[in-house]
């Protein structure tokens, strides 16, 4: 860094020696209280490096499932295919049957989140507002429950729910998440928990003085305050839920069963991609192309398009929410 | 009579407390406790599927040490495991932080930055992921694989060289999975407060000093919690071979769910050490400021007790002294 800067002075010295030396100096390094110029560059440089190497998959995913077969095979053609053709499109969206794999998708992800939204919040509330017997130990019950791996609780409830003739029905998912145990819902209890101990104190208890009773100051004042919590327990449950392909085969579409039902979901079917592109060529009367690349790039692209439409939607917000949360903690 | 009000306030309030995480306790006995006892049991039976149901057998560990018979790719699916982890884990915690550090402060386009970067929690999913690698879309185009592999071949052990090469044929998917970590130290950093930075450039502290006395000690616990948590999305992950092979068990014919259960305690066994031994390597050491007021005051405290014992002593000498000039 240091040579750097003396050989850049010198340069700019060489060339316009009247332009002041120390200015120029403070410019490029900064001073006390202003980034210069170099740290700056720097730093734009690292995050757009990295910001394309993290959106390089993407990149390619969309590049490739643009591209007809001969453009796949032509050497020459790297990023940008000679035409944009949409045939792969078309391919992927007969075989995963879109439009219902997205109405079953929506569903799957959709009501278990906003069970798991409703609950995390009263139990985060629980555990923030009130002093009671037994808190630590549930506490660290519920850390432990986040550590260890699901599969070991996996089979007792797969058993559980077969007896209760759950396996195959959305309830399977409902269920836990209506009890605080939903996908990842350790998390979003902390999170409503951390949220909730900054609402004052001092604000619940004019609320009691004026009346209110425990529901009532919970409903009117914690919840409204607790928005950007909401937003982003929301979206993180609808995210991992959608994206979850294992308990959804296990749970819904029910392999383990001898009724693997109807239910489905835009990851399962690009899980299964392959297979399920073989039985359609088989099953239906008008046969379409092997299965290449770029075919199935582009059903990779249409299993999470919808997320990221909704993420292009929804991240002025989430960002934003994100450094009100206090998702850390303290 | 005040008092009484009191306790019976408290009393109200606990009773709400109960009542609020009333869900979470009927959910934790219904889908963790009951299982585990349940899965336990399992582990020690040999459950067959028959028309009739399941009948059980009890066969006491045979099903442990079936694993590690009968599955000969267990045991190294298992140290694979353990070597990415171990590999995994400070490379995303560290690019994690410098991200978090590079989003943070005053630049122009932070919003179009941070939805690049936040994207990734979005997306990673299994099956998404599975057919990125699948395509090679997961590493680095630029990167000479090859040449780190003889270069590193040369100098490591065999066991070390095949993980890292893994690392880095699968550096996209590494730094994909850093999405949510970066956003918790985004979030941690931005805690912290100006003044203490701007006390410090005062001071004549610069940036680098500033980063390692300032925000390093903040967030340390939060290095901590990402370390963690960056363990359970890697064991918890679809990409886990051993996931899959546990998934696959349960409905095998010829193993099913004893064995499986068993599977499933050896790996969960194996991811709670490997979570309190990075608990404990990154565990905040107490204050040595602190550490040495208890010192001082432990000494304080012996000093007093020699000084009591000794007026004590003292004091029976010149009873007995008294006694014997009286006599």
């Amino acid at each position: 860094m240091k040579t750097n800067k003396t050989k850049l002075n010198d340069k700019v010295n060489f060339v316009a020696p009247k332009l002041n030396k120390d200015k120029l100096k403070k410019y490029m390094m900064g001073s006390k209280d202003r980034q210069g110029f170099l740290p700056m560059l720097i730093k734009y440089i690292l995050l757009i490096g990295i910001g394309f190497v993290y959106l390089y998959p993407l990149l390619y995913m969309i590049s490739t499932s643009l591209m007809s077969l001969d453009d796949l095979l032509d050497a020459s053609i790297k990023w940008i295919p000679s035409q944009f053709y949409m045939g792969n499109y078309k391919n992927a969206f007969k075989v995963m049957n879109f439009w219902n794999s997205l109405k079953d998708s929506l569903i799957l992800a959709g009501l278990p989140t906003l069970l798991q939204v409703a609950t995390c919040a009263v139990i985060g509330y629980g555990f923030a507002r009130f002093e009671f017997r037994g808190k630590k130990i549930m506490l660290a019950i519920l850390i432990f429950s986040f550590i260890l791996p699901a599969q070991v609780t996996m089979m007792p409830t797969y058993v559980l729910f077969t007896n209760l003739k759950l396996i195959g029905t959305l309830h399977a998912f409902n269920l836990p998440a209506l009890l605080g145990q939903g996908i990842k819902a350790q998390i979003f209890i902390l999170i409503f928990y951390q949220f909730f101990k900054q609402v004052p104190q001092a604000l619940i208890e004019a609320a009691h003085i004026d009346g209110a009773g425990y529901f009532r100051s919970f409903f009117r004042i914690s919840l409204p305050s607790a928005a950007p919590a909401i937003l982003v327990v929301f979206l993180f449950s609808i995210v991992w839920y959608w994206n979850e392909s294992y308990l959804t085969t296990l749970f819904i579409s029910g392999k383990g069963t001898s009724s693997a039902n109807a239910w489905t979901s835009l990851v399962v079917e690009l899980k299964n991609f392959e297979s399920i592109y073989e039985q359609y060529n088989q099953g239906s009367q008008q046969q379409l192309g092997n299965i290449n690349e770029s075919i199935k790039m582009a059903g990779t692209m249409l299993s999470i398009l919808p997320l990221l439409l909704m993420y292009v939607f929804l991240q002025k917000y989430f960002v934003e929410s994100i450094d009100r949360t206090g998702i850390t903690g303290e | 009579m005040k008092k009484n009000r009191k306790s019976k306030l408290k009393r109200r309030e606990s009773l709400m407390g109960y009542v609020f995480v009333a869900p979470w306790m009927i959910g934790a006995l219904v889908f963790l406790i009951v299982p585990l006892i349940q899965s336990f049991y399992y582990s020690l039976q040999n459950v067959k599927i028959t028309p009739k149901g399941r009948v059980f057998h009890f066969i006491k560990f045979q099903n442990y040490t079936d694993i590690f018979r009968l599955d000969p790719l267990f045991l190294e699916d298992l140290t694979g495991y353990l070597l990415d982890t171990l590999l995994s884990v400070p490379v995303i915690v560290v690019f994690s932080l410098i991200i978090a550090m590079l989003l943070n402060g005053k630049m122009k386009g932070k919003g179009l930055f941070r939805t690049i970067y936040f994207l990734p929690v979005i997306v990673v999913s299994g099956p998404v992921m599975a057919q990125l690698a699948d395509q090679g879309a997961a590493s680095i185009p630029a990167m000479n694989v090859s040449a780190i592999t003889s270069i590193l071949g040369d100098l490591l052990p065999n066991l070390l060289v095949e993980p890292i090469v893994g690392l880095f044929n699968n550096m996209i998917m590494v730094l994909w999975y850093s999405g949510v970590q970066i956003l918790i130290f985004l979030a941690a950093i931005q805690k912290i407060d100006s003044t203490l930075y701007e006390a410090a450039k005062i001071d004549g502290g610069s940036g680098w000093e500033c980063f390692w006395k300032i925000t390093l000690p903040t967030i340390k616990p939060m290095i901590l919690l990402n370390a963690v948590y960056t363990v359970i999305f890697l064991s918890n992950n679809e990409q886990n071979v051993i996931i899959t092979s546990i998934y696959n068990d349960m409905f095998a014919i010829n193993r099913g769910y004893g064995f499986a259960s068993a599977k499933a305690w050896v790996y969960s066994l194996v991811v709670c050490l490997l979570v309190i031994f990075i608990a404990l390597l990154l565990r905040n050491k107490k204050d040595n400021y602190i550490t040495e007021v208890k010192k001082e005051k432990k000494r304080i405290q012996k000093i007093e007790k020699e000084r009591r014992q000794l007026r004590n002593r003292q004091a029976r000498r010149s009873k007995g002294l008294k006694r014997e000039g009286s006599n």
